[in-house]
C-alpha cells in the first residue's frame, strides 16, 4: 500500500495547496465575481477529502484533527449569529449590516457581507469534512475478499 | 486586415480543430471495441483538444486577466486529466482486466 498510487501522491501533493488558494479566491472574491462562502467551504473541504482519500483517513485525521472539525461547525455559525446580535446591539435589526458604519452604509454592508461569507464557509468546510469522517471512518460492513 | 482581425481568425481556427479533436475522441470512446483503447481514445484526445480549445480561447480574449485565468485552468486540467486516467487505468488493471494483445486476437 505504500509504494502504491505514487502519481496520485505526487499530484496530490502539488494539487492541494492550490485547491485551498482557490478556495480563499472564491471566499473573498464572492463580492466581485461568482462565489461566496458555501463554494469556497466545499472547495476547502475538497482539498482535505482529497488528502483523506489518497493518503489515508489516518493522515487526514492528524491534519484536521475531528475535534477542530467539531469546533469549526459551532465557531462558524456562532459567527454568522454573532454579527446579527452586534448589529442589533448597535441598535439596528437583526443582521442590518449598515449598523457597522452608519455614515458609509455601503462599508458597513461590505464588511458585515465579508463576515457573514466568513461563517457561512467555515461551517460548510467543517460539515462536509465532518460527514467525510463520518462515513470514511465506519468499518467496512464487507471484507474485499467477500465480493 | 487588422491585428484583431488576425488573432479572430487565429482563435476559431484553434477552437474549431480542438473541438475536432474532442469529438473524435468521443467518437472512439463510443465505438472502440475494449476498455483499454476506449480509455486511450478519451484520455489523448481530451489533452489535444483541451490545449487547443483553450489556445483558442486565449487568442479570442487577448492580453487581459481571463487569459492568464485560461492558462491555469489549462494547467490544472493538464496535470490532471492524465491523473485521472491512470487512476481508472491503474484501478481497473487491479481488478484483473488485463489488455488485449497482438498475440491473443491472431489466435
Amino acid at each position: 500500500m505504500h509504494h502504491h498510487h505514487l502519481i496520485l501522491r505526487v499530484v496530490t501533493k502539488m494539487l492541494v495547496g492550490a485547491i485551498m488558494l482557490f478556495a480563499f479566491y472564491v471566499q473573498f472574491h464572492g463580492d466581485f465575481s461568482p462565489g461566496g462562502g458555501f463554494q469556497a467551504g466545499v472547495i476547502m473541504a475538497v482539498a482535505f477529502i482529497l488528502y483523506g482519500i489518497v493518503f489515508g483517513l489516518d493522515k487526514a485525521e492528524q491534519v484536521f484533527p475531528p475535534w477542530l472539525v467539531h469546533k469549526l461547525v459551532a465557531l462558524g455559525v456562532l459567527l454568522y449569529a454573532g454579527v446579527g446580535v452586534v448589529s442589533m446591539l448597535l441598535g439596528y435589526n437583526y443582521l442590518d449590516y449598515d449598523a457597522f458604519s452608519p455614515h458609509h452604509p455601503s462599508h458597513g454592508q461590505h464588511w458585515g457581507i465579508l463576515l457573514v461569507e466568513l461563517g457561512v464557509g467555515i461551517t460548510v468546510t467543517g460539515v462536509m469534512v465532518a460527514i467525510y469522517y463520518a462515513f470514511a471512518g465506519r468499518p467496512p460492513p464487507m471484507k474485499d475478499e467477500d465480493w | 486586415m487588422t491585428w484583431q482581425f488576425v488573432s479572430e481568425i487565429i482563435a476559431w481556427v484553434l477552437i474549431l480543430s480542438g473541438s475536432i479533436f474532442v469529438v473524435i475522441g468521443a467518437v472512439g470512446t463510443l465505438r472502440f471495441p475494449d476498455f483499454w483503447s476506449r480509455l486511450h481514445a478519451a484520455s489523448v484526445s481530451e489533452s489535444a483538444g483541451m490545449i487547443l480549445l483553450i489556445a483558442g480561447m486565449c487568442m479570442h480574449s487577448g492580453f487581459t486577466l481571463i487569459t492568464v485565468k485560461l492558462i491555469i485552468i489549462g494547467g490544472f486540467i493538464f496535470i490532471t486529466g492524465p491523473t485521472s486516467t491512470h487512476a481508472v487505468a491503474n484501478a481497473a488493471l487491479t481488478s484483473g482486466e488485463t489488455p488485449e494483445s497482438d498475440e491473443d486476437s491472431a489466435k
